[in-house]
């Protein structure tokens, strides 16, 4: 399975087609341009490394996906039954309301009985077929002692079959199947929309997931081999490459290398590692290969303890209830109060059960958290819809809600604030031949100094100096010949230079005279400042909490315009210092990108981490930022405070219908053409009112 | 109205035809790539004539 994340029209469809179906042992290849995937069947020894080449070649940008990863079969079809049992419920209330148009009309004696009689066939089975999921989540709740938004709505679509049915029988006036069937019918449509957002977010997640395929280099005695992640044992001797990311926890057994920790530590500066030294799984290989012993593997590994740690953590959010269950808990009691009052008192009243079953089951059908069962599924689509089209994934579904609570915003610096990769500030201070040795010496190295040298002379278009005998110096840096001369690239005090007060350098030896400081900067992401000044300008406050040292973090807080700064923090102080400002009744955003963020992304109110992040950060964050650009969080905050106004707005429209509604039903003259008009006006007004967010540009 | 004894079992069936109809698309996955199938349309590299064998 590949993804190709640039297809967008039908040529490029045909085109794709063509040439994997032409690559020799693929038996049928499909493009789905919705997902923009391509789903392959190959002979075994077609690997799909060689495919995503060929696509490249194409011109397509084309990655792995690892189908293990991608759950699709059940996120899909928990929608499709729920798609499936709404055409059911469509189509019989649809052919019981003509029916009931006929009764509502005039229909008599024997004719009105022939056409309640039909209802009654059509909507006992198409009930019993869609209902099920209210029945079944009700059930539950009723078993576990509490009362859901499904127990009225179970409640109400049962008490007016039973009456409905009694009438019938009877050959009386009025029966609702019609309204039970309408009812269902749009309770199911919300939670269908519910299912394809929340199906939605979670499949672009999983492919998230599913572009880093979990494979290894095992050294055998025949030499390296590549296998799963999951066959490495203990004690396996496993390659890593440079480039290439430690799979295991273990030990350096041979080779000598750099390591970039940036994605643990928050570190922009890579660290030395040799024989001995403990490599944690993670951690990015930059300079020499490395032979590890692996010392943990799969869930034991350092990186997927704090995993575990953090789903832990997690679960401590749980303890956030959304709007609609807030709604829920007022609503559910109330209805059956209500009910159960207008019941009795007509039983009181008048004496005759019959007419007072009929009243309960008006007032149950009305009241019917039918509006509110829309109201938020259908803004929450509409709004989740819209931040996707801007870069902006929704993993959880009330996220939003919480989004639009939000007063503080908590920064991680390397990788979220800046992009985590280096640029060069006194590039034009060389002369060129300086600039051609640098640009031959970094060339093919991993080192993000390296390649940061490597983009500013390409952007320059100047070509590599003419260099022999190139060789890197795991954990010091490069050196090669020009004719005759020797020229080095790498740290400071390798050449004989020191850093001075600089935060990031390396040091070039020319082939003659001194030798030169290269200095860098950690460069802001694209649209850092932008996003910052408009988060201030909503009046939420911005914090910056960093790993790396002060002397780093001052100089970029203060080039953004960040009065808030914390550097050199740890790992569990960040998390303390977010919930210390949770403690002060602040809620909380927090924005982070690596291992050492996740506690803090975890105990935050709400959390957003860029999609290069790591596995952990992105599972514990509720939103995932999809491109380089941070302006969409800006938007983003926007647009979940209107999506809140228009949930509220939509109770608001709800609880109004009812109150013109229900002292009607209570007084005994709700008929089922009334109950029919007020449900559907009010579930329709509702969508309306939700499309418009959708809308706006 | 025995006209009715007609209708109303004709009417019911044409519906539930176009059901049966919904539920078949649904069961062989047509709603899978809504996008891609509205352009594959615009393509004549897959049929660009009736079937003839």
């Amino acid at each position: 399975m590949l993804s190709l994340p640039t297809i967008h029209c039908q040529a490029c469809i045909a085109k794709v087609e063509r040439a994997l179906n032409a690559h020799p042992g693929v038996t049928s290849a499909r493009v789905n341009l919705t997902l923009k995937r391509a789903l392959i069947d190959a002979a075994p020894d077609v690997t799909p490394a060689a495919l995503a080449e060929l696509m490249m070649r194409e011109g397509f940008e084309a990655h792995e996906l690892d189908p293990a990863a991608l759950n699709e079969t059940a996120t899909g079809s928990a929608g499709r039954d729920l798609l499936m049992r709404l055409a059911v419920a469509g189509f019989a209330s649809m052919n019981v309301m003509l029916l009931s148009v006929a009764v509502w009309s005039g229909a008599e004696d024997a004719t009105r009985d022939l056409f309640h009689w039909i209802s009654a066939a059509i909507a006992l089975p198409a009930i019993a077929f869609s209902a099920q999921p209210f029945f079944v989540n009700a059930w539950h709740a009723l078993k576990a002692g509490r009362l859901n938004m499904d127990v009225p709505i179970s409640l109400a679509i049962l008490l007016a079959l039973v009456t409905s049915l009694w009438e019938t029988w009877l050959s009386g006036h009025h029966a609702y199947f019609d309204a039970a069937l309408t009812l269902t019918f749009f309770l199911l449509a919300g939670r269908w929309l519910d299912a394809r957002a929340r199906s939605a977010a979670r499949s672009a997640a999983e492919e998230l997931t599913a572009l880093e395929v979990p494979r290894a280099w095992r050294v055998t005695e025949e030499g390296p081999v590549e296998v799963p992640v999951s066959e490495l044992r203990l004690g396996d001797h496993v390659l890593v490459r440079p480039g290439g990311r430690a799979p295991v926890d273990g030990l350096v057994i041979e080779g000598r290398s750099e390591v970039d920790r940036a994605l643990l530590t928050g570190e922009t500066l890579p660290e030395t590692k040799g024989p001995g030294d403990a490599m944690s799984a993670g951690e990015v290989n930059l300079t020499g290969p490395l032979t590890l012993q692996a010392t943990a593997v799969g869930q034991d590994t350092s990186l997927q303890r704090m995993a575990a740690l953090v789903a832990i953590a997690e679960s401590g959010r749980s303890r956030y209830t959304s709007l609609a269950d807030r709604a829920a808990k007022l609503y559910a009691p109330g209805v059956h109060i209500l009910a159960a009052l207008a019941f009795l008192g007509w039983l009181i009243w008048s004496g005759d059960m019959r007419v007072s079953l009929n009243i309960a089951a008006a007032v149950l059908i009305i009241t019917c958290p039918c509006a509110l069962g829309l109201a938020v599924p259908a803004v929450t689509t509409a709004a989740s819809g819209r931040l996707f089209g801007k870069g902006l994934l929704i993993k959880n579904a009330n996220a939003l809600e919480r989004l639009a609570e939000i007063d503080t915003v908590v920064f991680d610096k390397t990788g979220t604030l800046t992009t985590g990769q280096p640029r060069l500030t006194n590039w034009d201070d060389l002369d060129p031949t300086q600039k051609a040795i640098a640009h031959a010496l970094a060339s093919g190295s991993h080192h993000p100094l390296s390649q940061a040298i490597c983009a500013a002379a390409q952007a320059e278009g100047m070509l590599p100096a003419d260099l022999t005998d190139r060789a890197e110096r795991p954990g010091y840096g490069a050196e090669a010949r020009l004719g005759d001369r020797p020229v080095r690239l790498g740290r400071p005090d390798w050449i004989g230079l020191s850093c001075g007060g600089y935060d990031i350098c390396t040091a070039l030896q020319g082939p003659e005279g001194a030798p030169v400081l290269l200095r860098f900067t950690d460069a802001a992401r694209k649209g850092a400042s932008d996003t910052l000044a408009a988060l201030k300008a909503q009046g939420l406050d911005i914090v910056l909490l960093s790993g790396d040292r002060p002397a780093a973090v001052s100089t970029f807080a203060d080039r953004l315009g960040i009065a808030d700064w914390h550097a050199g923090m740890l790992p569990d102080a960040k998390a303390r210092f977010v919930g210390g400002l949770a403690d002060e009744g602040r809620n909380v955003l927090m924005i982070g990108d690596g291992l050492n963020d996740t506690a803090a992304l975890a105990s935050a109110h709400v959390s957003i981490s860029p999609a290069q992040a790591l596995d952990a950060a992105r599972a514990a964050s509720d939103m995932v930022l999809l491109g380089q650009d941070l302006s969409p969080i800006a938007d983003a905050v926007a647009m979940a405070r209107r999506a809140t106004r228009r949930i509220r707005e939509n109770f608001q429209i709800a609880t109004l219908y009812n109150v013109v509604a229900v002292p009607l039903a209570v007084a005994g003259f709700a008929t089922p053409l009334i109950a029919a008009l007020a449900m559907s006006t009010s579930s329709i007004s509702v969508s309306l009112n939700a499309l418009r967010l959708g809308g706006r540009r | 109205m025995n006209v009715l004894a007609y209708l109303i079992p004709i009417s019911l069936a044409l519906g539930g035809l176009g059901l049966l109809g919904f539920l078949y698309t649904l069961k062989t996955r047509q709603y899978d790539d809504p996008e891609g199938d509205s352009r594959r349309i615009l393509s004549d590299t897959w049929d660009d004539r009736p079937k003839s064998d």
